[in-house]
């Protein structure tokens, strides 16, 4: 009996351990064949190079250009709203009131609608209803910002991170201890005062790693700006927020599925892969440090 | 020095004791609040517009029926009078002497809405089992979209779900600390790997490494597709079932362990029944995370829609249609409102699943941590 009893534990907790196993080495190989794909073609002219012959050869600049343009634009509008929105749940909101709990469960149902909702949802809102509109009203209907463009992209972006923001911020704001923030009131700050000397600066960390995660879930989704900006081949970079840009996961996808000849470019696709995996792979890494130190400081 | 308190002499007066009203208090408060709107308002718009885009073919809908209905009503109206002329056995003669008008017109009709489905999408071509919108007499029946969802949902799950809960399990059991500490970051990391990677990585090494395994014919298919997915899967059913398994009282895996059980069995037989609800709820989210992967999708699972139930032919999802067509069609055609009735229903299904999660979970865990109910 005793017997049977042991060799069930050992083999239930061996299966246990290697599920644990398995995952963690798919993740390895999927770096370890990616890397191996790419790094032949990988090299600084490859990054800073425009495609040529078709795209059959050349570089990957101003997908990298486009990407960059995209994120930046995308932390622009989700970083305050998202960092406002952390503010108000903790600092504003009580735990336990309707609103309170609405919004949270808002957040995250945001967090989960799936990303293709995002894309229909910027092609109707942004571009139908908000560009077709403006086009009406101040261009006399002439078609301008009624179409795909970075603009509309990165808003659509913005949606879609800004969970990711919240979570991380709201996370960082309860680490600030009590403490200080009864201190500052009790030296005579108000509490708009309070947030802005003690709260923000004290959760700067945590603004960071939501910064951070969001820009690296920004630069890989492709779902969203299928058709509210990506372009599959510009011969120069976007110059103002009505132009369309290239993207680096969006490359990846025209290039393994479309491309005319998908073995000739299969070390192009694998080198953009590799470069898109290394840079959100790197952002995460950051973010996930990052956040280790700010646990360990809060126990 | 205009602050009364530090005058001399001073006394404090209920007065002088009230909270001061300050402008920028009430702004900032105002305006914070005012954002934090923006999530909820967010959510309502995504579901308002995606809708609304596809509203237009309910509305020919009802406007296709309306003619049916009365060409009918003429054709019933013809036959009675037909009736009365012929006699009861004049039947056949029936239908070869009275293709009149509303006869051929209803038979127009009939085709042009069902067979060939023209330019409407009527509910019965929706539920059709055909999907060729850009042939040149398009069909939009979601049927094999739907199934395809269904199957590849279900082989992903197959693999996620043991793999995530096992691993998770071993997470908060039985790993050394230094395990955990490596476990956890590189599922954090695998969550953070952009879906278009992990579909790269299914299209050119997991097709071929499947295919010499299985020796099946077509590289792409919902198979792979499947598995694919579960890589998507694995962090979210992880996270949460670990989540979850934490979250059981330390007083439960104690009592167990006071009572003589070994550690495997506390983990299985108590803790894991224990954290049941939130394992639920990792796999409802893991389901929806599939759902409604797109790039995964369009790139691994061959995008042919059919119905069959061999895992091994290639699929088409709702999420990955929507991704491949809208780009091409015409605005305000009826494809282009079928790919946003298509995401109104991939967005209800996903909100359910949320929903159901949260509300399921809260209300059960709580419970039976406090005791409430066994």
């Amino acid at each position: 009996m005793i017997w049977k009893k042991t060799i069930t534990g050992g083999l239930f907790i061996g299966a246990t351990a290697f599920s644990a196993i398995l995952i963690i080495a798919v993740i390895i190989i999927l770096l370890v064949v990616i890397i191996i794909g790419g790094k032949e073609t990988f090299s600084w002219e490859f990054l800073t190079s425009f495609p040529t012959d078709g795209m059959m050869k050349g570089g990957i600049f101003p997908a990298i250009y486009g990407t960059v343009l995209l994120v930046l634009i995308m932390s622009v509008a989700a970083v305050p709203f998202g960092t406002i929105t952390a503010i108000y749940l903790t600092e504003y909101a009580h735990e336990k009131s309707i609103l309170a709990q609405t919004i949270r469960f808002a957040v995250r149902t945001l967090a989960t609608v799936p990303s293709i909702i995002f894309g229909l949802f910027g092609l109707g809102f942004f571009i139908k209803f908000v560009g077709s509109g403006m086009d009406d009203a101040f261009l006399g209907g002439q078609l301008k910002w009624g179409q795909p463009n970075i603009l509309w992209a990165s808003l659509t972006m913005a949606l879609l991170t800004l969970p990711v923001v919240i979570v991380s911020v709201e996370e960082a704001i309860r680490t600030v201890p009590r403490e200080l923030r009864e201190a500052s009131l009790a030296l005579g700050a108000t509490k708009w005062e309070t947030i802005k000397r003690i709260v923000i600066p004290g959760s700067r960390s945590g603004i960071m790693t939501g910064t951070i995660l969001a820009v690296s879930r920004g630069a890989g989704e492709v779902a969203p700006i299928l058709f509210t900006g990506a372009a599959y081949y510009l011969a120069t970079l976007p110059t103002s927020l009505s132009d369309q840009f290239m993207n680096l996961g969006y490359h990846i996808y025209i290039m393994a599925t479309q491309s005319a000849n998908v073995d000739q470019t299969m070390p192009i696709q694998f080198a953009t892969t590799m470069v898109l995996l290394l840079l959100t792979f790197t952002l995460n890494l950051t973010a996930v440090i990052i956040r280790a130190r700010l646990r360990r400081k809060t126990k | 020095m205009d602050n009364p308190i530090v005058k001399k002499g001073f006394v404090f007066t209920k007065e002088s004791l009230r909270k001061k009203f300050r402008w920028s208090e009430f702004l900032s408060e105002k305006i914070i609040t005012g954002v934090a709107f923006l999530s909820i308002t967010i959510i309502v718009l995504i579901f308002f517009f995606v809708f609304k885009e596809s509203l237009p073919i309910f509305s020919a809908k009802k406007k296709e029926a309306a003619k049916v209905e009365h060409v009918q009503k003429q054709e019933q109206y013809g036959g009675a009078e037909d009736n009365v002329q012929t006699n009861a056995s004049g039947q056949e003669q029936y239908g070869v002497t009275t293709k009149d008008t509303s006869m051929i017109e209803n038979q127009v009709q009939g085709e042009d809405t069902v067979v060939y489905g023209s330019d409407q999408a009527t509910f019965k071509s929706l539920t059709g089992k055909q999907w060729l919108p850009v042939s040149d007499n398009p069909r939009y029946g979601l049927i094999p979209l739907i199934v395809g969802t269904l199957k590849i949902t279900l082989i992903a799950m197959l693999f996620a779900a043991p793999i995530a809960i096992l691993a998770a399990m071993f997470s908060a059991s039985f790993a050394p600390y230094w395990m955990r500490e490596i476990i956890k970051p590189a599922i954090e990391l695998l969550a953070g790997f952009p879906s278009v990677v992990i579909g790269f990585f299914a299209l050119m090494v997991m097709a071929t490494f499947f295919q010499n395994i299985f020796g099946y014919d077509g590289r792409l298919n919902a198979f792979v597709g499947g598995v694919a997915m579960a890589l998507a899967a694995i962090p979210i059913i992880f996270t949460i079932t670990e989540d979850a398994l934490t979250a059981v009282p330390r007083t439960y895996t104690e009592a167990s362990l006071a009572l003589g059980a070994t550690r495997w069995q506390t983990a299985l037989f108590v803790t894991l029944p224990a954290a049941t609800p939130g394992i639920f709820a990792a796999i409802l989210l893991g389901i929806g995370r599939v759902f409604g992967e797109t790039m995964i999708a369009l790139m691994a699972t061959g995008n042919a829609a059919m119905i069959s139930a061999n895992p091994f032919e290639s699929v088409r999802t709702l999420a990955a249609t929507i991704g491949a067509e809208m780009a091409e069609v015409v605005f305000g055609d009826t494809h282009y409102n079928v790919l946003f009735l298509i995401g109104s229903l991939l967005f209800i299904f996903n909100f359910s699943l949320n929903a159901l999660a949260e509300f399921y979970v809260k209300g059960k865990l709580v419970k039976r941590f406090q005791g409430k109910q066994s």
